[in-house]
């Protein structure tokens, strides 16, 4: 992590704007330039390796061990094996040298495993061969052999092997078509150009003749930007310099397709690629559980030290009589002796430290770490989440946040392509007023509108038909659309089928390509670009050619693009279209009312609107702009900054010709996932860059808002006619007066979302409310918190206009709002990474818009849907699983401990160990280890259909209920009782009475005694069982490996034992086991006083579990209860038997459940009370079709109806 | 740790190659094969502790445990059991004299004579023990004290006692056989135990001192180091006794050659060390008389002759002599008896408890959701 940083922080550096000074010069193909002009420093650049690997075969022993020493756990258990080989300790350095081998091991050889396949793919990728020219002539290199300045030659299909200017292409006109999807993950077809002046070299040997420096800035990982500059030199004069951009520029790891063959020039090598700059190591996230392990972590930490203190005090104090420090049986040995007594003291509680280590379970990092591995592959394996269509299943980045999935309480959503499904659709347009519907469309012939519609003029007059033609063309003119000839584009069918031809549009952007496909419905075929003149097939099926001067591109600062034509009767035009608010401003006529008015009634309809302008240039208004923007593009500082003040002066003065409205479907079941998230707790934040009306269309059409929702705005609207400061206030005002009545009703810190206020709010009034105003400290920080304490009481918020960065903002002002609260971001675009990156959770939809989401995320999926299986389901089960975990492995420790810390108080303070150093060794290792893991892997302590159905069960286990420290404190007490229980039934039977075995198995004619440590074996058996027994009481879903696990681990415990005490092992120099097992084994008593003090451990917490079951139970145990009720009836219901069911007996109380459930939706307020009582607080049951309906049918069908009754709300 | 910074194969997953990857047989692949246990379905049993389901269990434990522990209880009443300390602290105490004049060097056994009187006839079997309060046996210095492989016969340890026997190890240069603090201190008081006939005659009760170890001790875990039939004293030649021993480790039982050196079974007792600072340990064995109908010990006088070897006194401990029959749950125990009839009734009466709560609150639920 560190180094990454650093580096980070070196590039930062080094591209910043001051240092760009630094930047590199490139001598194409080694060449010197002609004397004279500068000197040729050959400057030293990496070589084209790219090593993704962090150790090589040398270091990896080294630097593994220091990777992992570094871990504070690690590093804990290596002091204490130390601390062990040095001073003379109770127990042997193996009982904690070979735990910490094991762990360190297992993570070695995983890690080991992994960099050994990431070698393989750094060598697969250094090792490829690449077409370098030297000396004119074609030559085969290693790719990693590539130096900066090499001239490359890539062919078709191939990818380009480092960072690449082009110089020359086989096509004539010096473009090439580069697919960059395994970057961005954008699979459209983008142009790039070859420098002007070197594109007529085409072959291997005139490249090679070329002579021409570059200079450009040092690599940094923007890969949409580059700033460089050319100098060639041309018989010899002064050089000539041509501006370079990224649209020269090749990137690593994109592909080139539609063309032969290019010839390029090296100038990125290796690790200084855009793309390896780009895949650095994102900051870890961590997940609250793994926050509460370690503040446990911390208390064990006190309650070892102290333990260890008060044991070396009592040691002390005790010992002061000589005659119990050193009796004469029990001499010291003469270094003992002369040792000075505060390094005795020391030594002693060193001692004792490592007598309780074993409190602090080293096994529970590599169970955790295993759990989590190991249980992510659920999420893969999951049928439920795999989308056929596109053959993906979910993707897993990161294991550690599983447990987080359980815990969120915000959810911010993408719009476009998250909730919709990004499948754009032209559904009208209108020219001038005039609405046409491509649907309604004939043979080519314009049916204006269906009925109902109203502003359609039937009979557009003469210049109504020119400016509707002028529209058509625009949309067929202005975009940056291909035209690709292919059945299939890089493995992805996008199935726009072009009648008789194969052919189909390819766009970055989905509404051009819907925009272009519309108005070939509507009788303009855009056919293509040919010698940069666009071809147009209009309704007489005439071409109509147009050439393309300049293309001013899209940014979402601007929100449009333009292009400049040129007809074939000689006029320039400028095309323009983009969103109505940077369209609007710049234009002086058409008509803008109607038009206006028509965008806003399609934007309130969810549809994404476009206005098209258009202005004719003279010529010498041409030269002018062509003049700026070729002074802007030749910059080689601040270009971008430069072009964009030239736009804004191109492109003005428009004349306003129509609006476009574009669909985009909602997706499959986001109505319904994002009514499961409310009704599980979570709040739904909708974040996006659409305009207002669409975005708040979407979220009625997607149930973030219902239709009694109390929608609050907070818009530059509002804020224009009001301060800003009065509508926070008032708004406050309104949440807080409704929030006060509320309070009473709610007991927990559950939020219940009854209230139902809807936020709005856009980019600018946020960025306002955010910004630290000058004007007095004091105010400045209010807005934030009045903001925030608004939203904190709005079921839904929508943030419209937002812009990438903001979303990130968005998110962090949340997550660092009072209650840290648990945020999860979901999105599927380049513009949703930045606040998938600093969520807690970040979840990336592998949609349309490409892969960079998904590879940024800690989670991908297909579908927005899947999130609600994800949360509900998968995240209630890890999040379960691994709090079970987490207290169980510290319940089993201070039970395994504590009789120890007991022990010394009758060993003289000694450090005698209660257990066998087998024992010790072995209790985490395998004994115990088992069981936890594999009910940390399969517990389902609800069944998933029922998880899925009743999202409010989510609730159970929001704000990390399960680890809260009152559960903990539980545990710990649990785990102390158990361990007073083992050590003191055991203590009495040893003390009190003649505690005597059977010396000779099987006969009964002597009697022996016992010695301490078949007292502990018989601690540690009691121990062994009752950990384990707890932990299946615990269980509640027992599949056979459950039974094999827990039942197998009981009895490899007794055939260890039976093992480690039935032989005289050789190698050790100890026997003090020998027989002890079988011996009080062979003893009555010894078997009644186990199972007597495995009941006496496990009777509290079996009263505990049933007492609070039965007079508090929590949601979750009643629908256990419930659940496990009709089971067992299931199979009586059937849908016949339902309609005999005793009516009359059931009349009454369904009456009264449909009241419930009026009541709940009528003012949606289900308050606490509610919630609890059965069926009433579950209205999610009656939502959902699940299976188990017709079972339910008896009992449901009243509330189904009372469902039914207050239902418009559903067609919102 | 699974986000690997660069992943080469997602970058594989785009090339050119993979381009048909989205045929049937693609999807098909890459569509895991549905197990039951990958999809988290395997079938399972779910049970669910509620007050009606372990009611019966309740029940059960409350009906078994309580007559097991009156069982237990009132076996362990009927085992007779006979303590006297004989440590001598008191003036009046017969043993007082031998307490205070005690030194390690004396050659001169120094006795005393307990009378005792037995109230109650010990039937059956009689095991006689010693008892030693305040005596850390479990002490962490003391019990690692030993070596094994020279109590197992090992020769290369029995001159080259493990490190652990410090400062037990060697005595004027030569290694003390057997090594160790536990070694070192063994138990070397002798008891005998006299019936004193109503007529005055001390009639002297057998004591029998084998059988009173671990049979897997006394046959495999000690051994004589080459053998048992050699003559020991050949072996233990070059060795050196422990220091508070008066003789050597095959000096003390001359009279059985099966009960001498390290598998003397007096010496393998004492080796297995104690858990508790106070305990006994089995001394010898009084067996029932065959012929006879008389009890092992009948009612009556007796005298315990003791040859005071052993000094307690430096660290407050105290010597007992305890005789007691045993039963097939061992000796007697209370504890054991009781602990099992409260945690019987305990349940017991839980069970009622759950019963009630059950009735109340468990009935209600199911009423309400499932009306037959």
């Amino acid at each position: 992590m560190d180094f990454s940083t650093i580096r980070n922080l070196i590039t930062r550096c080094c591209t910043g704007e001051e240092s760009w000074v630094d930047s590199r010069t490139v001598y194409i193909g080694h060449k010197e330039p002609p004397p004279g002009t500068e000197a040729y420093i050959p400057q030293r650049f990496p070589d084209n390796r790219i090593v993704s690997s962090k150790y090589t075969f040398w270091n990896f022993i080294p630097k593994n061990l220091f990777e992992q020493f570094r871990r504070i756990a690690n590093f804990y258990f290596l002091i204490i094996f130390l601390v062990q080989l040095i001073i003379d300790t109770p127990t042997s350095p193996t009982t904690s040298g070979l735990p910490l081998f094991f762990v360190i091991t297992v993570t070695a050889i995983k890690q080991g495993y992994e960099d050994w396949i990431r070698h393989k793919a750094d060598n697969a990728i250094n090792q490829c061969p690449v077409h370098v020219i030297q000396h004119g002539k074609v030559v085969r290199k290693q790719s990693q052999k590539l130096r900066v300045g090499d001239i490359v030659q890539v062919k078709e299909d191939e990818t380009f092997p480092c960072d690449l200017i082009l110089l020359s292409t086989c096509r004539e006109d010096g473009t090439c078509f580069v697919t960059t999807a395994s970057l961005d993950g954008e699979s459209s077809h983008k142009t790039y150009y070859a420098v002007q002046d070197t594109k007529a070299f085409n072959t291997a040997e005139e490249v090679d003749t070329l002579h021409a420096i570059i200079e450009c800035e040092q690599p940094q990982p923007d890969l949409y930007k580059f700033v460089g500059r050319i100098n060639i030199y041309l018989d010899r004069d002064e050089p000539i310099a041509r501006p370079l951009g990224s649209e020269n520029l090749l990137l690593r790891g994109a592909t080139l397709k539609n063309t032969e063959c290019i010839y390029a020039v090296a100038i990125y090598t290796g690790m200084e690629t855009k793309m390896a700059l780009n895949y650095q190591s994102k900051s870890q996230k961590r997940s609250a559980v793994e926050k509460s392990m370690n503040a446990y972590l911390i208390v064990y930490l006190c309650i070892l030290i102290s333990k260890a203190l008060i044991n070396t005090v009592l040691k002390y104090v005790w010992q002061a009589d000589p005659n119990r420090d050193e009796p004469w049986y029990n001499q010291k040995t003469e270094t003992e002796r002369q040792r000075h007594v505060l390094i005795r003291a020391f030594t002693d509680f060193l001692a004792f430290m490592v007598l309780f280590n074993y409190i602090i379970p080293v096994s529970m990092y590599v169970t955790v770490e295993m759990q989590k591995f190991l249980g992510s592959y659920f999420i893969l394996w999951d049928d439920d989440m795999f989308d056929e269509e596109l053959g993906e299943r979910p993707l897993v980045n990161t294991s550690d946040l599983n447990e987080e999935l359980g815990q969120v309480e915000y959810v911010f959503t993408d719009k476009t392509g998250t909730l919709t499904e990004n499948n754009m659709e032209l559904r009208e347009c209108c020219v001038d007023g005039h609405v046409y519907v491509p649907h309604a469309i004939c043979n080519g012939q314009v049916l204006p509108g269906a009925a109902g519609m109203d502003m359609i003029d039937s009979s557009p007059g003469v210049d109504g038909k020119e400016r509707e033609e002028l529209f058509f063309r625009a949309l067929c003119l202005c975009h940056t659309v291909q035209v690709k000839e292919e059945e299939t584009v890089d493995g992805i069918k996008r199935g726009i089928h072009q009648g008789k031809s194969t052919s189909f549009y390819i766009s970055s952007s989905p509404d051009e390509v819907a925009l272009v496909e519309g108005m070939k419905r509507l009788g303009f075929t855009y056919m293509r670009l040919k010698d940069s003149h666009m071809e147009i097939l209009n309704r007489e099926d005439e071409m109509e050619r147009f050439e393309l001067l300049e293309v001013l591109n899209f940014d979402s600062v601007r929100r449009r693009m333009s292009v400049i034509v040129r007809s074939n009767t000689g006029e320039y035009y400028l095309f323009c279209k983009g969103a109505d608010s940077s369209i609007f401003p710049r234009v002086v006529s058409g008509k803008v009312e109607q038009v206006r008015a028509r965008v806003e009634h399609n934007a309130v309809e969810g549809l994404r609107t476009l206005c098209v302008a258009y202005k004719k240039l003279t010529h010498k208004e041409y030269e002018e702009v062509c003049r700026l923007l070729t002074s802007a593009k030749l910059a080689l500082q601040e270009r971008d900054k430069k072009l964009s003040e030239a736009y804004d002066v191109i492109e003005k003065d428009f004349i306003l010709l129509g609006a476009t409205a574009v669909e985009d479907r909602l997706q499959d079941k986001a109505a319904d996932t994002i009514e499961s998230l409310h009704k599980a707790g979570m709040k739904v934040w909708v974040l996006t860059g659409d305009k207002m009306e669409t975005a708040a269309a979407t979220c009625y059409a997607s149930k973030l808002f219902h239709r009694n929702t109390q929608i609050l705005e907070l818009t530059t609207k509002r804020t224009e006619e009001q301060n800003l400061h009065d509508v926070l206030f008032d708004l406050s005002r309104t949440v807080l007066r409704q929030h006060g009545s509320m309070t009473r009703d709610i007991f927990s810190g559950l939020s219940a979302d009854c209230q139902d206020y809807g936020l709005i709010i856009d980019g600018a009034t946020l960025s306002a409310v955010l910004k630290p105003t000058q004007d007095g400290t004091s105010s400045g920080g209010n807005y934030k918190e009045i903001f925030l304490e608004i939203c904190r009481n709005c079921s839904a918020v929508l943030c419209c206009r937002m812009a990438p960065l903001q979303k990130a903002q968005i998110v962090k002002m949340i997550k660092a709002s009072k209650e840290h609260p648990i945020t999860l971001a979901i999105g599927d675009g380049a513009n949703d990474v930045s606040m998938i990156l600093e969520a807690h959770v970040g979840i990336g939809i592998m949609g349309k818009e490409g892969r960079q989401a998904a590879r940024n995320s800690d989670y991908a999926i297909t579908k927005f849907k899947h999130l609600k299986k994800m949360l509900l389901v998968h995240g209630h089960y890890y999040y379960i699983r691994i709090a079970e975990l987490v207290q169980y492995f510290f319940y089993k420790n201070v039970c395994f401990i504590f009789p120890q810390f007991l022990y010394q108080f009758f060993c003289g303070f000694s450090q005698q160990p209660l257990y066998d150093t087998a024992y010790l060794t072995l209790y985490n290792i395998s004994f115990t280890s088992l069981p936890i893991l594999l009910y940390s892997l399969m517990e389902q302590h609800i069944n998933m259909d029922i998880l899925k159905r009743d999202p409010s069960l989510y609730r159970d286990i929001a704000k990390n209920s399960l680890l809260r420290w009152r559960i903990f404190v539980y545990w710990t007490f649990l785990g102390v009782f158990d361990a007073m229980v083992f050590f003191f039934g055991a203590f009495f039977l040893f003390d009190n009475t003649t505690f005597t075995s059977n010396g000779q198995l099987m006969a009964t004619n002597t009697q022996m005694m016992f010695g301490n440590w078949t007292f502990g074996t018989l601690v540690f058996t009691v121990l062994v069982f009752t950990v384990t027994l707890k932990l299946a009481l615990d269980t509640h879903y027992w599949t056979w490996i459950n039974h094999f696990v827990i039942w197998g681990s009981l009895l490899f415990y007794v055939i260890f034992s039976l093992l480690w005490g039935g032989i005289i092992w050789p190698f050790l120099n100890y026997q003090r086991m020998y027989y002890v097992f079988m011996q009080m084994l062979s003893s009555g008593p010894a078997w009644l006083s186990i199972i007597l003090l495995i009941i006496v451990s496990l009777l509290p917490d079996v009263v505990k579990k049933v007492l609070c079951r039965a007079l508090w139970p929590t949601t979750t145990e009643r629908i256990q209860n419930a659940d496990r009720l009709y089971k067992g009836h299931l199979s009586e219901f059937s849908p016949l038997s339902s309609l005999h069911a005793p009516h009359a007996r059931k009349h009454d109380r369904q009456g009264s459940e449909s009241q419930n459930h009026a009541h709940c939706r009528s003012d949606s307020s289900p308050s606490k009370k509610l919630m609890c009582t059965y069926w009433g607080g579950r209205p999610g049951y009656c939502t959902f079709n699940s299976f188990l309906r017709i079972g339910e049918n008896p009992r449901f069908s009243g509330a189904a109806y009372a469902y039914s009754a207050p239902g418009p709300e559903t067609s919102v | 740790m699974m986000a690997s910074s660069y992943n080469a194969k997602d970058e594989n997953g785009h090339h050119p190659g993979s381009v048909d990857s989205s045929g049937p047989s693609a999807v098909k692949s890459k569509k895991s094969d549905n197990t039951d246990f990958k999809q988290q379905r395997l079938p399972a049993w779910q049970p669910i502790l509620t007050a009606g389901t372990v009611l019966p269990a309740f029940f059960m434990i409350g009906l078994i445990f309580i007559p097991i522990g009156i069982g237990l209880f009132v076996t362990s009443n009927n085992i007779k059991e006979f303590e006297i300390d004989y440590t001598g602290v008191d003036m009046s105490s017969p043993c007082f004299n031998c307490s205070q004049n005690y030194s390690w060097n004396s050659t001169s056994a120094c006795t005393c004579s307990v009378p005792f009187t037995l109230d109650q006839p010990f039937e059956s079997n009689v095991f006689m023990y010693y008892g030693l309060s305040n005596f850390y046996q479990n002490h962490r210095r003391y019990v690692k004290s030993r070596d094994d492989s020279q109590l197992n016969g090992d020769k290369s340890s029995l001159q080259k006692p493990s490190k652990e026997c410090e400062p037990y190890q060697t005595s004027d240069k030569k290694p003390i056989a057997p090594c160790g603090a536990i070694a070192n201190s063994l138990f070397n008081d002798t008891l005998e135990l006299f019936y004193i006939h109503p007529n005055g005659s001390r009639i002297a009760i057998h004591l029998g001192k084998t059988g009173i170890a671990w049979w897997t001790d006394k046959h495999v875990k000690f051994r004589n180091p080459g053998g048992n039939d050699n003559n020991l004293s050949v072996v233990f030649q070059n060795t050196s006794k422990p220091v508070n021993w008066r003789k050597h480790v095959y000096e003390l039982d001359p009279t059985d050659p099966e009960n001498n050196g390290f598998i003397n079974e007096d010496f393998i007792v004492w080796m297995r060390t104690a858990a508790l600072p106070t305990f006994r340990k089995l001394y010898r064995i009084i067996q029932k008389k065959k012929v006879n109908m008389t009890p092992t010990l009948p009612p009556g006088n007796y005298s315990l002759e003791v040859t005071y070897n052993y000094p307690v006194r430096s660290f407050d401990g105290r010597k007992r002599m305890i005789l007691s029959t045993i039963s097939w749950m061992g000796g007697k125990n209370p504890f054991l008896g009781i602990a099992y009839i409260t945690v019987g009734s305990a349940c017991f009466f839980l069970g009622v408890v759950l019963l009630i709560i059950h009735h109340k609150y468990g009935n209600r639920n199911n009423n309400t959701d499932i009306p037959n």
